[in-house]
């Protein structure tokens, strides 16, 4: 009976460590090769809008004040269920509106015109070409896709804001609490989120899938503009081509895929 | 060997009662903060992380400076550290408990922290600070059990130890490099943005490590029939001495380049924390009580005489422990993250139920501390180490 539950005991154990290595050899066995890493085919919606490498352009331009943000930022946290908590420690913000000198801190200077000086600028994930978060997240919960958006598996996040200390653009919130009482309006279309784990802008990549443009450019009256950055006939490629525009602290190299025409 | 522990005078289960009652109440709010999220500490979008992960860090450097004994032994063969090499091997297993622990009490969904094994992630500095934290926790266990279960037994301990201690002494200053590595390298964060961070981190962990070994010392001393002995206690001072001198030498130099050049995302946080800025400054009186109480240790302990009596050497060790905590425990985390990467300036301070945690952890160590080190004494006395031939050690 002692002999038979020691070598129970022992193929359990053997296993669990089986277990707990395989994935970590599995790795090191694909990180150095460039062999072929096995990739689950996935279908995709015919409808649905796709880029080699996403981007944004922001026409500064276009707005004026404070107000001329509010619907952009509520249509987007509105579909995505961002909670509206009360606590400013505690805050999510997937877009917001900042001044000049906040967000494009490497270009303030006192003597810039009034209208840049007082005008909100939008700001969210930059999606990076190369995202200093997803180099830290020890879970690989974000993670950027082929395409260039930058996601969250909130289901594999462990919450150690290792990302939130990479980002150089502030643009991640945690759920300090649970934020589901703090939903005005629930989308059932999209999930909610539980405490202790990180949230940002997901580019609608799930509008993007079913053939809708982002929230945010739709509530933008024409002020944002996405599309494929790699192609030179894509309206954004226009935009870029015939406007100067600006990234925020490009000097990082982190590539952020937001361009603001000012 | 664990029986040891269970023996003792009312003062020892006195303090071991005392020790489980805070871990008690600090649970129950552990508690708490897992039914509510993280919201009920100080921590907020800006200062993501908080006292926590500052502790963490600092313990990391005691851990690391348990090698201080270990090193001058077996790579010096400097034979008088034989009787205290197994407290810094204690204290490593401690601190780096603590450091485990206060890692799970940061996590927002520690349920899932396993996530970290089974996607393992080598891009990630933290996946590297998991495998070298547990392997030095490993390391430590395995060496401090069996050298002094050998030398309970009166033999040597057995040979394929020696690889191991070795390896334990590069890993000493592996696992601060790693924590430093955390912070260092990710961009737009001007504070941590520093090639020296590392090895300030080490500085720092070479004086509070030894600094804190001392006190243990002259605490056993006079609560046990052990002496880990005067000569023990003043090499362990002259490294102290040199460590901190080191350690605020680099702060000078980083705030030479931070200062000189003027660039505000460098400067900023400096500035914060030892001027204030806009307005806001939390951390000031704290700073400048570091600095003071660093450099008034370097000056009592530069002086041969006052270094060489104990009850000014006791002073000078608790003031540089407290001037180390402080830098590092409270200024070196949340000072990164304020100003935050939109120069907004958001403080931070710990909250009650967020020191309550911090504490429990704090007494759980001291509770794995107490156990270890009495059994290690408990040895000592056993073997006749109260003389001071000591020749298997």
């Amino acid at each position: 009976m002692g002999n038979s539950r020691r070598s129970f005991l022992k193929v359990a154990g053997i296993t669990a460590l089986g277990i707990g290595t395989k994935p970590v050899l599995d790795v090191f066995a694909s990180s150095g090769g460039n062999g072929a890493e096995p990739k689950s085919e996935v279908s995709q919606n015919e409808e649905s809008l796709t880029a080699k490498r996403w981007g944004m352009v922001i026409d500064t331009r276009k707005f004026h004040s404070a107000e001329d943000l509010d619907p952009i930022i509520e249509a987007c946290h509105k579909i995505h269920n961002v909670p509206e908590l009360t606590e400013p420690r505690h805050k999510i913000m997937w877009l917001w509106g900042d001044e000049y000198k906040h967000v494009f801190t490497h270009r303030e200077h006192e003597l810039i015109n009034d209208r840049i000086k007082h005008l909100p600028f939008l700001v969210l994930c930059n999606h990076c070409e190369k995202p200093a978060c997803v180099r830290a997240c020890p879970t690989k919960a974000t993670f950027k896709r082929d395409d260039g958006i930058v996601l969250m598996d909130f289901h594999r996040c462990i919450g150690c804001r290792f990302c939130m200390a990479a980002c150089p653009y502030g643009s991640r919130s945690f759920n300090f609490r649970d934020p589901r009482p703090f939903i005005k309006e629930e989308n059932k279309e999209f999930p909610t989120r539980m405490k202790g784990v990180v949230e940002k802008c997901n580019f609608c990549a799930e509008r993007l899938a079913v053939g809708k443009m982002p929230a945010c450019v739709e509530a933008s009256n024409g002020a944002i503009t996405v599309g494929d950055l790699d192609d030179s006939e894509s309206e954004v490629r226009e935009l870029l081509r015939t406007n100067y525009t600006i990234r925020r602290k490009p000097d990082l190299g982190a590539g952020p895929s937001v361009y603001y025409i000012v | 060997m664990l029986e040891l522990a269970l023996k003792g005078d009312k003062k020892y289960w006195g303090w071991v009662i005392a020790l489980l009652a805070v871990i008690g109440v600090a649970f129950a709010v552990y508690l708490k903060q897992l039914d509510f999220g993280l919201g009920i500490t100080g921590m907020s979008r800006d200062v993501s992380w908080g006292f926590y992960i500052a502790q963490f860090t600092f313990l990391v450097g005691v851990a690391a400076g348990g090698v201080m004994v270990v090193l001058p032994r077996y790579l010096h063969d400097y034979k008088a550290f034989g009787r205290i090499t197994i407290l810094g091997e204690f204290l490593a297993i401690a601190a780096v408990v603590m450091c485990l622990l206060f890692i799970i009490a940061d996590l927002g969904q520690p349920m899932r922290a396993f996530n970290v094994i089974l996607y393992p992630t080598p891009g990630s500095v933290l996946f590297w600070d998991m495998i070298v934290l547990n392997g030095y926790l490993l390391l430590n266990i395995v060496i401090g059990w069996n050298v002094l279960e050998a030398e309970r037994n009166n033999i040597h301990y057995a040979k394929w130890v020696k690889p191991l201690i070795i390896t334990s002494i590069i890993w000493a200053p592996a696992i601060h490099t790693v924590t430093a590595f955390l912070y260092c390298g990710l961009p737009g964060r001007g504070f941590w943005m520093t090639a020296i961070l590392a090895p300030r981190f080490l500085a720092s962990a070479f004086a509070a490590g030894p600094a804190l070994l001392i006190l243990l010392c002259l605490i056993i001393r006079k609560v046990t029939k052990f002496d880990p002995g005067k000569e023990q206690i003043q090499s362990l001072a002259k490294i102290v001495t040199y460590a901190i001198i080191i350690n605020v030498f680099f702060l000078l130099c980083e705030v030479f380049v931070v200062f000189y050049s003027r660039i505000p995302s460098h400067m900023s946080h400096m500035q914060y924390l030892f001027a204030g800025l806009h307005g806001h400054g939390a951390l000031v009186p704290w700073m400048w009580t570091s600095m003071t109480l660093m450099a008034t240790s370097i000056v009592l302990l530069v002086i041969p005489a006052a270094r060489k009596n104990e009850s000014i050497l006791a002073f000078t060790c608790v003031i540089l422990f407290i001037g180390t905590w402080i830098d590092k425990g409270m200024g070196m985390i949340s000072g990164g993250f304020v100003p935050n990467p939109l120069h907004h300036v958001t403080e931070y301070m710990p909250t009650l139920p967020e020191i309550l945690i911090t504490l429990g952890v704090y007494a759980t160590g001291l509770l794995i501390l107490t156990i270890l080190f009495k059994v290690a004494v408990g040895v000592k006395e056993e073997v006749g180490g109260l003389k001071d031939s000591c020749e298997s050690c």
